[in-house]
């Protein structure tokens, strides 16, 4: 007992004196240092992150990452990937493990204010869906009402479809699991009726099933989902150096910059690509970064669209329309501020 | 029966000893030892005849399932016909079960690390070789070295190897013996702080065994892996299996403490008095008389808990290591290979129960052997 | 040791340096302990502050009491979307405590069994039962939650095609679907006459002790007790009109709806939990056991007791003080193992609680304090109430 009340005491006293001290975190510099960005992926999503059988990783969160070693170090290949399931990924971005989080994370006010983070934009514009099984006859979440749901803990889905279902006066079973890919097991082994996930990884997580032809996707998407890479709060030279490799890869796509040809638009007349390459006009400096830090994500890592659709579109077993996820002057949401 | 008749048949009678008869037929060989084994009266006979067709029911559709029908070898999911097990699943990623994604052409290093440790090992078993002291000591101070700079590498011209990339069934061992190996110190000091005679240090032992034996490994392994680095100062960089051995041998060191403290309970009181009487101070006294004798009795517990830690390894999966069991299951999802997952947990199983059930058989063969050795206590 | 020493020493008039002196030596060694505690424990304080700070996490147990908004499968209170994060607490806790107080019944009962049998003198009976004990003890049990809860799902039909071992009762891979009894009005005299009825078998029980003490005659008070205890609760049953009526599960769209439910979840663990500490408990119990001399048995059976009294009236007796010291800790393993449910999604402390809860919310350092501390306690309260089992054992020794 008196040795708690000392531990009390002391920590008190501890309290008091060093509270003052906070000191500006520089994960920029910590990143130059050591020599590569340590970054937060998933333990598997096919399309977002998912290692290969070499065990490289590959995907479009994994794409974020390459671009930001490309802009920060040089070299894409530059990361050091940490798969981390969704209960830990934001004690382990807190708590510093990891430089930045590229998850399918949902952007939402709780995680921008309370948690101690800041989302630096969206990579994927996404909503949840539900997939079910085709012989079960279903056409609408709106007749899932008493069925079992498959979800994966710590997620928005699990709080999205709780108020799905409320408002929609149904009841459902929840059926919690840590990682996707149990999710996909439990609702193979006939654990619960529907797969409840962002639309997007229920196409990735379909590719996982015995027989994905007898499983469906349902039209409705009941909730925003707006994914992208998070880092922590306080230190805004890493946060614009993430915010902006993200908004290059879109930059780059309006200008029509790709891997292929942008050693060919070295010379380019257009203003744009010629800041974009940082051969005029603002260079890497307010970023704290080289002048081919753009140039670099480009050559290295490729624009927006070209990820897109190596990862999740037309060239991989996705099949993902952009939809959404166009750009803003061909009927999407995709808007990067200009460099300049 | 008369005495007449005795006399009589004097003829008979004779100075020497008769040979046994052989016992009556039906409690001799198969039947006898049948008839008393397995059918002595009607209950046993009834449970007899209950387990050998609980038996049946069992064992014969595994074995023909794991052993007769199965496929073994191929490329492809397309060699799995028969019907089977698919054992060509484990066949074509077992380097990646046993070695994670470790670089192919580093492997030998991590061939040549636990050759070493066997050979040490084998050294420390067979009771006829000299200088066991003097190897004990190799193995606890200047192999871990030696592991280290082949395992992870970055000197000596070895390239360095990022322990993410460390995984199968090697990362298994390693974790559970530094585990097991980085605990005992820790263990031997805790256990002698338990026992000691100032009320502070005992408290404070009391409290530190008692705390890390009441918590799951699982909060302590979640907490090593993502709460450490809030505890330490920000240019502080652990790596996360580094982080991952400080939480196993944290927790493994207070289990360790009651072993030691088990075997020091062992050691009549004599000892320690005959120790005093020739004045010697307390540490002279538990290291060159207490202890010596107690790790002796210890190592059959101190095997059990490293049994433990080793099966308890298993549970890295769920803070993201890429352990034996992980491993296997990653493979599980792999589009190419779907449907194998009672092959996949069977071959883990196989694996986990050969070097648990080998290592409790010699901690209970040294049981019996301390047992005789010391005679009554 | 160091007391005799301390004597030694100050009986001797030489002047001694003080850290010739074992009690001074003693005292600053005990403050540099303190010293050296301290300060660990307020650098990692420090630390912890000062980064909890530079990441702009907020702290506190206000999180406590914001609204959960999310589901959970199975819960012993009362539990919706719009409960507290202080509730999603509460049903973790009990989901824990339910799953290990199962497990620690019938891995006692399976445990039991199997010691017994491993000294059975059927020599297949004995093989079985060693071979259980090396197989399931030598395999983490992680893997054999996985194996149990992937054979269970596996085995198991949808719910259309479920099936029906009794009236009422449906086995599917969502669970165990049973009817519910719904307690009518007069149900307390029944419960009232059971409580009495348990009262009284103890009563008989001491009355038919003392009557054999004195008498040495026995009295069938296992029998009795049964009829006591089943018979006249029935009766008064019967009297009161039957105030008891069941809810039945019945299949309405995708699941069954009503009745109780055991999910496949607490199934799984709850058989994975159970056969792997059975199989440490029967190591527990056979060597328990064998401890006891032969003589003790061959005494029993020279006084004429049969098999089953030597058993249980001379050798369980005995060998249960050295059993129950190493089967508390057996049972705390359980309740730490159980933990592991996390890993097949049953809603346990940790999975829902130190899951969902703290992702939720963000607070770790909070929510993992409390987790902790909930099983530090589990194990203190399992730990005093054997030692007090034990000691009431041992009081029995004559």
């Amino acid at each position: 007992m008196k040795k708690m009340g000392l531990v009390a005491a002391t920590t008190a006293a501890m309290t008091i004196s060093f509270s003052g001290a906070a000191m500006s975190a520089d994960t920029l510099g910590a990143v130059k240092e050591r020599g590569f960005v340590q970054c937060g992926v998933t333990t598997g999503v096919p399309g977002y992150s998912n290692p290969d059988n070499k065990g490289k990783w590959k995907g479009m969160d994994v794409d974020v990452c390459r671009a930001v070693a490309a802009a920060t170090l040089g070299d894409a290949e530059k990361v050091k990937y940490i798969p981390l399931n969704a209960k830990e990924r934001f004690t382990a971005l807190q708590s510093g493990e990891i430089d930045m989080l590229s998850r399918v994370t949902t952007w939402t006010l709780t995680r921008d204010s309370s948690l101690g983070m800041n989302f630096t934009g969206v990579t994927y514009y996404d909503g949840q869906g539900f997939l079910i099984n085709k012989n079960l006859g279903v056409k609408s979440a709106l007749e899932l009402d008493g069925a079992s749901m498959c979800i994966q803990s710590g997620t928005t889905t699990e709080l999205n479809a709780a108020d799905y279902f409320r408002e929609n006066n149904m009841e459902f079973e929840p059926v919690v699991f840590d990682t996707s890919d149990q999710t996909v097991k439990g609702f193979e082994a006939g654990r619960c009726d529907v797969l409840t996930s962002d639309q997007s990884q229920l196409y990735a997580l379909r590719i996982k099933l015995a027989n994905p032809g007898a499983a469906i996707i349902l039209p409705e998407i009941i909730s925003k989902e707006p994914l992208g890479p998070v880092v922590r709060q306080g230190d805004d030279g890493w946060f614009n150096v993430v915010r902006w490799s993200l908004f290059a890869m879109i930059n780059a796509e309006e200008l029509g910059l790709t891997s292929k040809n942008i050693d060919s638009k070295k010379s380019d007349k257009n203003p744009n690509i010629a800041r974009f390459i940082g051969s005029e006009g603002i260079k890497g400096t307010g970023l704290a970064l080289t002048d081919q830090w753009a140039y670099n994500i480009v050559k290295q890592v490729g624009n927006y669209g070209e990820a897109f659709d190596r990862n999740l579109g037309a060239g991989s077993a996705l099949k993902i329309e952009r939809g959404m996820n166009a750009l803003w002057n061909k009927g999407g949401l995709q808007y990067a501020p200009p460099i300049r | 029966m008369t005495g007449e008749t005795l006399v009589s048949d004097s003829s008979k009678v004779t100075d020497k000893m008769l040979p046994d008869l052989p016992p009556p037929a039906n409690s001799t060989g198969v039947i006898g030892w049948m008839r008393a084994n397995l059918f002595s009266n009607i209950t046993n006979t009834i449970m007899t005849l209950l387990a050998i067709y609980i038996l049946y029911i069992l064992v014969v559709p595994s074995v023909n399932w794991a052993l007769l029908t199965a496929d073994w070898i191929g490329d492809s999911r397309d060699a799995c016909t028969s019907g089977g097990a698919c054992w060509v699943f484990i066949y074509n990623r077992f380097d990646q079960f046993m070695y994670g994604f470790y670089p192919e052409a580093e492997r030998w290093r991590i061939d040549l690390t636990f050759f070493l440790l066997v050979i040490q090992v084998a050294w420390l078993v067979i009771p006829k070789l000299p200088r066991k002291g003097l190897v004990s000591a190799f193995v606890l101070f200047v192999y871990p070295i030696i592991a280290y700079y082949l395992l992870y590498g970055g000197s000596f011209g070895l390239n360095l190897v990022e322990t993410h990339k460390w995984g199968g069934l090697s990362l298994t061992l390693i974790l559970a013996i530094v585990g097991i190996v980085a605990a005992l110190p820790f263990g031997v000091l805790l256990a002698l702080g338990r026992r000691s005679e100032m009320p502070i240090v005992k408290s404070f032992c009391v409290v530190y065994i008692e705390f890390w034996r009441g918590i799951p490994l699982i909060t302590v392994l979640f907490m090593a892996s993502v709460m450490l680095p809030l505890f330490v100062p920000e240019e502080v960089d652990f790596d996360k299996l580094l982080r991952a051995m400080i939480g196993i041998v944290l927790f493994q060191s207070a289990y360790m403490a009651e072993v030691v403290r088990g075997g020091l309970q062992a050691i009549p009181k004599g000892q320690y008095e005959a120790a005093q009487a020739l004045g010697l101070n307390y540490w002279k006294m538990m290291g060159l008389v207490v202890l010596p004798q107690a790790l002796k009795m210890m190592i059959p517990g101190i095997v059990n808990t490293f049994i433990a830690l080793f099966k308890d390894t298993s549970l890295v999966l769920i803070i993201g290591l890429f352990d034996l069991l992980a491993i296997v299951q990653a493979g599980l999802s792999d589009p190419d290979w779907l449907g194998y997952s009672v092959e996949g947990y069977a071959f883990v199983a196989l694996m986990f129960w050969m070097f648990c059930f080998s290592m409790s058989k010699y901690s209970q063969h040294l049981e019996k052997h301390f047992h005789t050795g010391h005679g009554s206590r | 040791m160091q007391s005799d020493a301390k004597k030694s020493q100050s009986a001797s008039t030489h002047k001694t340096r003080f850290w010739h002196d074992p009690a001074k030596r003693a005292l600053l060694f005990q403050g540099l302990l303190i010293l050296g505690v301290f300060s660990v424990v307020g650098l990692i304080v420090q630390n912890t502050l000062q980064n909890l700070e530079s990441r702009g996490i907020t702290t506190g147990f206000d999180f406590l009491s914001q609204r959960a908004g999310f589901g959970i499968v199975q819960s012993l209170v009362e539990y919706t979307e719009s409960s507290s994060y202080g509730q999603t607490f509460l049903v973790g806790l009990m989901n824990t405590i339910l799953v290990s107080a199962m497990g620690i019944i019938a891995a006692t009962i399976i445990g039991f069994i199997m010691g017994v049998a491993r000294l059975s003198n059927n020599w297949l009976i004995s093989k079985i039962a060693s071979a259980y004990v090396e197989i399931f003890r030598n395999i983490p049990l992680l893997l054999q939650i996985f194996f149990w809860y992937f054979a269970v799902l596996r085995g198991l039909p949808s719910p259309r095609q479920s099936f029906e071992p009794l009236d009422n009762m449906y086995l599917n891979v969502r669970g165990l679907f049973m009817p519910e009894p719904i307690y009518g009005v007069g149900f307390g005299w029944v419960v009232l006459t059971f409580m009495a009825a348990v009262a009284g078998v103890f009563v008989l029980a001491r009355w038919s002790k003392k009557r054999q003490d004195k008498t040495g005659q026995s009295f069938p008070v296992f029998w009795t007790s049964i009829a006591l205890v089943i018979g006249l609760p029935l009766i008064v049953y019967w009297l009161m009109g039957s105030p008891l009526t069941w809810e039945n599960p019945e299949l309405r769209g995708f699941n069954f709806k009503g009745g109780m439910t055991i999910i496949p979840e607490l199934a799984a663990l709850w058989v994975a939990l159970s056969i792997y500490t059975a199989a440490f408990i029967a190591e527990i119990v056979r060597s328990g056991i064998e401890a006891i001399s032969k003589g003790q048995t061959e005494a029993a059976e020279a006084l004429g007791l049969s098999s089953t009294k030597v058993l249980r009236l001379v050798v369980i007796p005995q060998s249960v003080r050295i059993i129950i010291p190493p089967l508390t800790s057996q049972y705390l393993n359980l309740i730490k193992n159980s933990s592991l449910a996390t890993a097949i999604g049953y809603p346990d402390l940790v999975s829902v609680f130190a899951g969902t809860t703290l992702n939720q919310t963000g607070q770790a350092i909070e929510v993992i304090f409390m987790t902790m501390l909930v099983y530090l306690t589990l194990s203190l309260l399992v730990s005093s109430f054997m030692n007090w089992f034990n000691n009431r054992m041992a009081l029995v020794e004559r």
